[in-house]
């Protein structure tokens, strides 16, 4: 029954902001359960608009002119609340300051806070809070203020509020844009973590050297339109399509692009991360010799 | 004379952190220097001392050789233009042509030569068209565009970036890019203080490496990017290329290669030799 392993699916959206032209024209999109699958794409492409439909911010809180159909772990999220949908759908916004409740002057509470809508009984409130404290890897701060953290420590705060609930899905949507390069890396390894436990993640991105290290497929998003969709390697290695809507491949990606023709390789076996990169000219530089 | 003369420099704020501790450095005409480092290490109270937004609790910063403490913020915002982080610290007009007509007009300067300014600052920024729109209408890129605009009708001497890629697409790096490039040519230095190291390797030719309120390596882009047991006590990570040309320095690839380019063309002649060679024996 392969049905029930499709996490979100996203069938003919095409939608529109209030007084808007449409920020979505006809996405189709499928993310199987478990996958980590990354949105690509410039600034205005509509990735974070894609992010909200997912969660039914778009259209329930926006508005606008909506066509087609998004199902979220079974749930038709035009016949569902916001409020319903977030019991299943978890989302991370890019400021993670955004997300906190700013009444809560500890990290356990922040956590709390967001259960406390659930009506969970105590004693598995405070199980959870532990557990997804754990999963963030921020267990030890329960005590202190969130506006205190760092802001790597800030956005696992707020993943682990998200992660409490126990969703099936998580959206993010550029959730390391405002961090720095500690920051960073803490968000993307607890993602990664994450979806190696087995959660299905979904998330915008401009990191895309990083993301090439972890995601299993990818949507690349221009003016509202889906320009290639497939297997990471598969979207990454289309070097020109990639420059021409102002999205940078991964440098390594467009070096073995430009050497493409010299050594005689095809897009498919282009290196989309640094260690693939290593082996592969190790490798070519270690035949010459022999 | 340096254009920025920065003399054992120690701060302290408020609160009693002292974030910088004997800092010393030249600043010239030109010169477009990476200012990296992670947060919290002093890069942006050290960027505040360069146009007097913050001045040292001992030791002295010189902008043209006169002493920062003995003049106005306002004046040295003539010489050193400082673009903020968050452009909603610094936007306050309604329109962009205001926001970039502001600093020439409040210099008091004539007119014809605010009108000449703005028109310029605008339109190499890539804003032209947009004069009328309210700065908040602009989408995030576009809108740290605009505050670097802002600083240009100012003509300053030096140009202050702090994080001009974030939030940035393809599109816009590109822009900031040639911008910087543009303003280099026409004389000015260009400090930028940022975490994207990609941008680093293809736009600054020297780096400053400030960590725990010290200056840790001060030098050429090439130079500071082999250093690789610096950057990773300061937590850097250089660029994809770099650590590639790194990777294969045992093959004959030099360690110091920056851009993609560069690198390619290394590679190129590396093969090429050995084709040769092949083709030689056979």
């Amino acid at each position: 029954m392969p049905r029930v392993e499709v996490a979100v699916r996203v069938d003919a959206l095409t939608y529109s902001y209030p007084g808007h032209a449409p920020a979505l024209h006809d996405i189709s999109v499928k993310v199987m359960r478990g996958e980590m699958f990354g949105i690509i794409g410039p600034n205005g492409a509509g990735k974070s608009t894609l992010c909200k439909a997912l969660n039914g911010l778009v259209p329930h809180f926006y508005g606008g002119t909506y066509g087609g159909t998004v199902t979220v772990a079974g749930m038709d999220t035009m016949k569902h609340s916001v409020a319903e949908l977030s019991l299943k759908v978890g989302f991370v916004f890019q400021e993670p300051t955004n997300q906190f409740s700013g009444v809560s002057a500890r990290v356990d509470e922040e956590v709390a806070f967001g259960m406390s809508m659930t009506g969970f009984p105590r004693e598995e409130m405070l199980k959870r809070i532990e557990d997804s404290l754990r999963q963030v890897g921020l267990e030890g701060l329960e005590e202190r203020s969130p506006f205190e953290l760092s802001g790597g420590q800030q956005q696992r705060l707020a993943i682990a509020t998200v992660l409490a609930v126990k969703p099936e899905v998580i959206v993010m949507d550029e959730p390391t844009a405002q961090l720095d390069p500690v920051g960073k890396t803490e968000v993307l390894e607890t993602m990664r973590a994450l979806n190696k436990e087995g959660y299905t993640i979904i998330v915008a991105e401009h990191e895309i050297e990083e993301l090439a290290t972890f995601a299993d497929r990818i949507v690349a998003l221009n003016e509202g339109r889906i320009i290639s969709e497939g297997s990471a390697r598969g979207v990454l290695t289309q070097i020109e399509q990639l420059k021409r809507m102002g999205v940078d491949p991964p440098s390594v990606t467009e070096l073995s692009h430009l050497l493409a023709e010299e050594l005689g390789l095809k897009p498919h076996q282009y290196p989309i991360t640094l260690d693939e990169a290593i082996v592969l000219y190790r490798d070519l530089l270690e035949g010459g010799h022999s | 004379m340096s254009l920025i003369g920065v003399q054992d420099v120690w701060y302290t704020y408020d609160n009693r952190f002292m974030a910088l501790s004997g800092v010393s450095l030249g600043i010239e005409a030109k010169e477009t220097i990476a200012l990296i480092g992670q947060n919290g290490g002093g890069k942006t109270t050290l960027a505040k001392q360069f146009n007097g937004l913050l001045k040292p609790t001992k030791g002295r910063v010189l902008v043209k050789g006169i002493d920062t403490r003995k003049v106005p913020a306002n004046k040295l915002a003539l010489t050193v233009g400082y673009v903020f982080q968050n452009p909603s610290h610094q936007i306050f007009s309604s329109k962009v042509w205001d926001e970039v007509s502001f600093g020439p007009k409040n210099a008091g300067l004539k007119p014809d030569e605010v009108d000449e300014r703005t028109r310029w600052a605008i339109s190499a920024v890539g804003l032209s068209g947009f004069e009328q729109t309210h700065p908040y209408d602009l989408d995030y890129g576009k809108m740290k565009l605009l505050t670097i605009a802002s600083i240009m009708s100012l003509k300053p001497e030096v140009y202050c970036l702090d994080e001009p890629t974030t939030g940035q697409d393809h599109q816009g790096r590109r822009r900031v890019a040639e911008l910087i490039r543009e303003l280099n040519d026409a004389g000015s230095a260009v400090i930028v203080i940022t975490h994207d190291m990609r941008f680093v390797a293809e736009v600054a030719k020297r780096i400053v490496l400030v960590a725990g309120g010290r200056i840790v390596a001060d030098g050429q882009t090439r130079e500071i990017f082999e250093k690789t047991d610096i950057l990773a006590r300061a937590q850097i990570r250089s660029p994809q290329i770099t650590q590639l040309a790194h990777a294969l320095a045992d093959h004959g690839v030099p360690p110091n290669l920056l851009t993609i380019k560069e690198l390619a063309d290394c590679l190129a002649s590396i093969i090429r030799v050995e084709k040769e060679r092949g083709s030689r024996h056979a």
